[in-house]
């Protein structure tokens, strides 16, 4: 950096260090602004000139991979994409995510949300749908968002669910509903998760207060394109008893997920998503 | 300490690391994957055009031939043709089975994949999904991989030493960057898919995980690094704001319509390059960049501008570009719907890397594999666009399998006696031992190799700058020998940085020793002092090989291609203006390379 | 490097209850709680005393050619209750299982989170999975009826221009219609309705109408973007069109032309 490039501003950082056990504290530290710097640079300031030992997690720098959410004083934000001149006046606070156990620092273990991962089927087509596929563009349009998540885990962080209730365990969390619903909106996919993600998932402790949206670095509409979607297909497969009759009526599979996959996998899976049996009733 | 026992042991989780190890497991050897950061963070995500194949789904003309041929010539014909014959060949089912893992890719109206333009391919053929192509990549296989039976990752470990017994690989040993353990994984075969090696240099579009580790580790286990002096310059990375200088801007900006143009307004690739303008190939389009910065002719940041909001309405932006339209906008505060971005080249991929087989992988020592971005030989002395993303696919699937096959053959894993143990763990925390240093750092230190590399080994190099660079990488090294760190084993960045700053010295030597020895101008390698392009070099690969301890640079011969092989060359839309080495020339026909013969 | 006091050891890196406040909003984080618990108060003791206790012949709220929306459709004027109950249940169901409103009043009134990443005082939480907040699934068993009612207000408002064979152009009429096209917008931009008109499908091409129903689905969608405002506005235009017909009953001159 140049002299031309400082602003003439001295920050102060307040970043949270310490470890599991054993002693806590916040360090402050004097850290000259650059033009258009963020967080990260700040940190990395401190890292390179004052303190070597002081331990942040990122990669790309470039809001892309995700690595580095913390809590910027006191909102769960990436700090490659927190420019410190949108931040009010006085101290910045860093601390680490506080959903997730502490591990060193900045840094937080987030192991738990690929275990998570791995409760979820795969992405899963019918053997017998041939490559190369034909698909309608309309048909993946409203994926993307989706796909955009970038696993930054600051959703899952805001959660109160996870952060205030410690019902972690039985919680997939805002961005594993945003996984599953990806896979269940796929056109190609042909099993069904919908009983997973209500039953181990805790679909129902969302009660949709959005504030994973709120964090959201990606601005995916997790809860309004996510969450609420499922709920409504859950409540298609569990909840609505029109539904469940419409299905014994056609003599159908059970009202139990799993079982529904191989009927899905003839007329698309979308066949229990289908609304015309509830609106004909208004 | 952390031990594995395993068949296939893959350093690396990114796009052909996950590729490898999925293959391997599949082909039911235990595979343990090793990666510096958390898994699906790595340097996938950063490519965003697309992956090249020639599916013809757009333009119908295109073909794995047409595709092989853009290929060699955007190469400089000094790549390995073979890997280049089966990677054009067998991209195109790695895209249709990354389709079937469930990955998007944006349609056509006739709903099959889409192919955009990119630079120096004859036609458009990089699939993509909008501007996150790479991320779409990640993200399917990463959720492949975690569901494949046999498969365990092991996430922020740094691997620092291979194990060999007699000539063979037998694992590696490393540490976990967390807890600061020892971490020791006995395997049968090892696949290096470590990635790049951008870190050295001040202007890069990589990560910290940038720094040659794995390539660095088997060049000290005996293997061949090649084609080290071409690492590529983006030609279009951010330049303001200071800290976001380097970060890439993806060249499906121009893919879409985007042009640059200099202080003046005009289009200068207009100049350079009148038939491929700005889809010209990235070596070209970056020193024109750079002329014309030096010209006098900058942005106010010193770069080029870079339009597409005069090409493009605002809703198309958003829509194909939403990435690059969030990273202007949250970092810089530029609308690119509206404004012009400033760009400058940057430090993005490194063509060189270990020297393989094409059909396996194989590096020189055996039970070692290579694929990605440390492996080298597929793109020659300039890589195309949309190469990176399908080289990963195809060659990270053949090097697992491979490496699968080796284990099942010589399933052998020798265990590491006690004392060698105790000298290699000395060895990894040997910069925490007397606490820190007081004068020194390892960040000072990598700031003082990103300034000379980037200065003296940088876009354009000569004897003179590339010898002061050989001085300022030995005085470097007598520095990170001596350097020491405060604080414990537990999540220290300095200690790590240290064993990053080794690992890029290595790399760095054999970047500025090969540079030294190729006395020419060829991709992406500019010689001020040799601007030619000379058919005698054309012949020969440059590889970096320890010998006695010291770095020795040595000649290979390219592989030749037949003459099947050389003909299809013509088939690329660039043939005409391209430069054709005489022994290949002549296969064509005398006057073959000219344009008249190609019409 | 100056160490601050630590904090403690088992929560190591609580934050105030402000701090989220401090870097996004300019009013304190209560604020909008508290407005939200005052609108909804405000509305409910509003019907209330409306449906049972407003003047008028058991107690339904007509003037002119007006009916108030609390009670429309008008099916059994006299009886032992009041006729709101046969209308009020509805929209009231419908905007209880809302899934704004539910987010309103568990941020607001059950302070599940009062607001994001600050602390929380309950400690029992199972969210929608226990009686009554799990009836909330059954959010389009509300929605069905709300159609109907909708249906209705628009004939009211219709119903008004007619005043014995004249054209009656009232002020109102405005309100009322007013009020029917943000209901409708409301009701139609309803997270349930965007599920059952295309939203639950996976595959908009494989079917018979996916392509219609794709459009229908986008369309509601972009009603659904702003489902909070409309929320809102629906709600506020509910209780002044009321308030109107309230005036003009208690005697309020109906500003009007009639043809």
């Amino acid at each position: 950096m140049t002299d031309g490039q400082l602003t003439g501003r001295t920050l102060t950082l307040r970043i949270f260090r310490g470890l599991p056990e054993g002693e806590q504290s916040y360090a402050t530290y004097a850290v000259p602004e650059v033009v258009g710097m963020v967080v990260l640079d700040a940190v990395h300031f401190v890292q390179r000139n004052l303190d070597t030992d002081l331990a942040c997690r990122w990669n790309c720098k470039a809001a892309k991979c995700g690595s580095c959410g913390a809590e910027v004083n006191g909102r769960p934000a990436l700090m490659c994409k927190t420019r410190v001149d949108t931040l009010s006046d006085g101290p910045i606070t860093v601390q680490p995510m506080r959903s997730f156990p502490l591990i060193k620092d900045l840094v937080t273990d987030v192991s738990r949300n690929y275990e998570i991962n791995r409760q979820i089927p795969q992405f899963t087509a019918a053997p017998d749908d041939g490559s190369p596929w034909r698909i309608d563009q309309m048909d993946i349009d409203r994926l993307y968002e989706f796909r955009r998540c970038i696993e930054c885990f600051l959703c899952q962080d805001v959660c109160h669910v996870n952060r205030s209730h410690a019902l972690a365990p039985q919680f997939f969390g805002p961005r594993f509903f945003v996984r599953v619903a990806g896979l269940e909106m796929h056109p190609k996919d042909i099993l069904d998760r919908r009983e997973l993600v209500r039953e181990e998932g805790g679909l129902g402790l969302c009660n949709i207060t959005k504030c994973c949206t709120e964090v959201c670095p990606e601005h995916i509409h997790i809860t309004d394109n996510a969450i609420i979607p499922l709920k409504e297909r859950v409540a298609d497969e569990h909840w609505d008893p029109l539904r469940r009759l419409a299905r014994r009526l056609r003599g159908g599979p059970g009202t139990r997920g799993g079982e529904a996959a191989p009927a899905g996998a003839l007329g698309g899976p979308g066949d229990g998503g289908e609304g015309g049996g509830g609106a004909g009733a208004a | 300490m952390i031990e594995r026992e395993c068949d296939v042991l893959v350093v690396g989780a990114g796009g052909a690391g996950m590729r490898a190890a999925i293959a391997a497991a599949e082909a039911g050897c235990s595979t343990v994957v090793v990666t510096k950061s958390l898994l699906g963070k790595a340097h996938t995500v950063m490519a965003e055009g697309g992956i090249a194949a020639g599916i013809g789904n757009v333009d119908s003309v295109d073909s794995w031939e047409v595709h092989f041929a853009d290929t060699m010539l955007g190469g400089h014909v000094i790549n390995n043709w073979r890997m280049v014959e089966l990677y054009a060949h067998e991209v195109i089912d790695r895209v249709y089975e990354l389709e079937r893992w469930g990955g998007l890719f944006d349609r056509t109206p006739d709903g099959r994949i889409m192919q955009r333009a990119f630079g120096a391919h004859s036609w458009r053929r990089l699939a993509h999904v909008g501007d996150r192509t790479g991320l779409e990549l990640i993200r399917t296989c990463q959720d492949r991989l975690v569901h494949t039976a046999g498969a365990e990752v092991l996430m922020e470990c740094t691997l620092v030493r291979l194990l060999l017994s007699g000539d063979a690989v037998g694992g590696a040993i490393g540490y976990d960057r967390n807890s600061g353990e020892l971490v020791l994984i006995r395997a049968a075969a090892v696949v290096m898919a470590s990635g790049g090696w951008g870190r050295m240099y001040r202007h890069t579009s990589n990560s910290w995980e940038g720094t040659g580790d794995g390539a660095a580790m088997a060049y000290e286990a005996g293997a061949e690094l090649q084609d080290m002096e071409f690492v590529q310059f983006h030609p279009t990375g951010m330049v303001w704001p200071p800290g976001a200088r380097g970060i890439l801007v993806t060249e499906g900006v121009r893919g879409e319509g985007g042009i640059l143009r200099n202080s003046e307004g005009e289009r200068f690739m207009e100049r350079y390059d009148p038939v491929k303008k700005d889809l010209s190939s990235r070596d070209v389009v970056a020193r024109s960049i750079y002329k014309e910065v030096q010209a006098g002719r900058g942005s106010p940041h010193g770069g080029a501008f870079l339009d597409i909001a005069t090409r493009l309405p605002a809703a198309e932006i958003h829509r194909k570009l939403p990435s690059m339209y969030e990273q202007f906008h949250s970092l810089a505060g530029v609308d690119i719907t509206r404004e012009p971005m400033e760009v400058y080249p940057t430090i993005h991929y490194t063509m060189g890397g270990l020297r393989v087989d094409a059909e396996t992988a194989a590096t020189t020592v055996p039970g070692l594999y290579a694929a990605g971005e440390c492996a080298a030989g597929l793109h020659g002395a300039n890589r195309l666009g949309g190469n990176s993303l399908g080289d990963i696919l195809v060659f990270g699937r053949r090097a697992g399998e491979a490496a699968a096959e080796h284990a099942r053959s010589r399933p052998s894993k020798p265990a590491p006696s006690g004392a060698q143990l105790r000298e290699l763990e000395a060895l990894i925390v040997e910069p925490l031992a007397g606490g820190g240093d007081t004068v020194d750092n390892p960040y000072t230190l990598h700031r003082d190799l990103q300034e000379a590399m980037q200065d003296d080994a940088g876009i354009g190099r000569s004897e003179e700058s590339l010898t002061r660079a050989l001085g300022a990488i030995g005085e470097l090294r007598e520095r990170a020998a001596r350097v020491r760190v405060a604080g414990g084993r537990v999540l220290n960045p300095g200690w790590h940085a240290c064993w990053d700053a080794r690992f890029m010295l290595t790399i760095s030597e054999a970047i500025v020793r090969s540079a030294l020895e190729r006395r020419e101008s060829r991709g992406s390698q500019w010689r001020f002092d040799f601007p030619d392009e000379e058919d005698h070099w054309s012949r020969i690969n440059l590889v970096a090989v320890r010998r006695g301890g010291e770095m020795r640079v040595e000649e290979r011969p390219v592989p030749l291609m037949p003459d099947e092989a050389v003909r299809r060359l013509q088939q690329s839309r660039f043939f005409p203006t391209a430069v054709i080495p005489a022994h290949y020339a002549r296969v064509i026909g005398g006057e073959a390379a000219s344009p008249e013969a190609h019409a | 490097m100056a160490a601050e006091a630590p904090p403690a050891v088992a929560r190591p890196h609580r934050e105030g209850l402000g701090t989220w406040g401090r870097l996004r909003r300019a009013t304190p984080w209560w604020a909008q709680p508290l407005t939200v618990v005052a609108a909804l108060a405000a509305f409910t003791g509003y019907s209330i005393w409306t449906s049972f206790f407003g003047p008028g012949p058991n107690h339904v709220a007509e003037a002119g050619p007006y009916l108030s929306p609390f009670f429309s459709p008008l099916w059994w004027k006299t009886g032992p209750v009041t006729p709101a109950l046969w209308v009020l249940w509805s929209p009231l169901g419908f905007r209880a299982t809302c899934y704004y409103y539910r987010k309103a009043y568990y941020r607001s009134f059950f302070w599940d989170p009062p607001a994001c990443a600050v602390g929380e005082i309950r400690r029992r939480y199972r969210g929608e999975t226990r009686l009554p907040l799990v009836l909330n699934n059954l959010h389009r068993f509300f929605w069905y009826p709300a159609v109907i009612v909708v249906v209705f207000l628009w004939i009211e408002a219709f119903e008004t221009f007619d005043d014995r064979g004249h054209l009656y152009l009232g002020l109102g009429t405005l309100f009322l219609l007013l009020n029917a096209v943000l209901l409708s917008a409301y009701t139609f931009g309803c997270h349930a309705f965007r599920h059952l008109a295309g939203g639950g499908l996976d595959c908009y091409s494989c079917v018979r109408g996916g392509k219609s129903r794709f459009r229908l689905w986008r369309g509601v969608s972009v009603l659904n973007a702003n489902h909070p405002m409309w929320a809102w506005v629906s709600m506020f235009s509910v209780v002044w069109a009321e308030v109107y017909v309230r005036l003009v009953q208690a005697g309020m001159p109906d500003p009007h032309l009639r043809f």
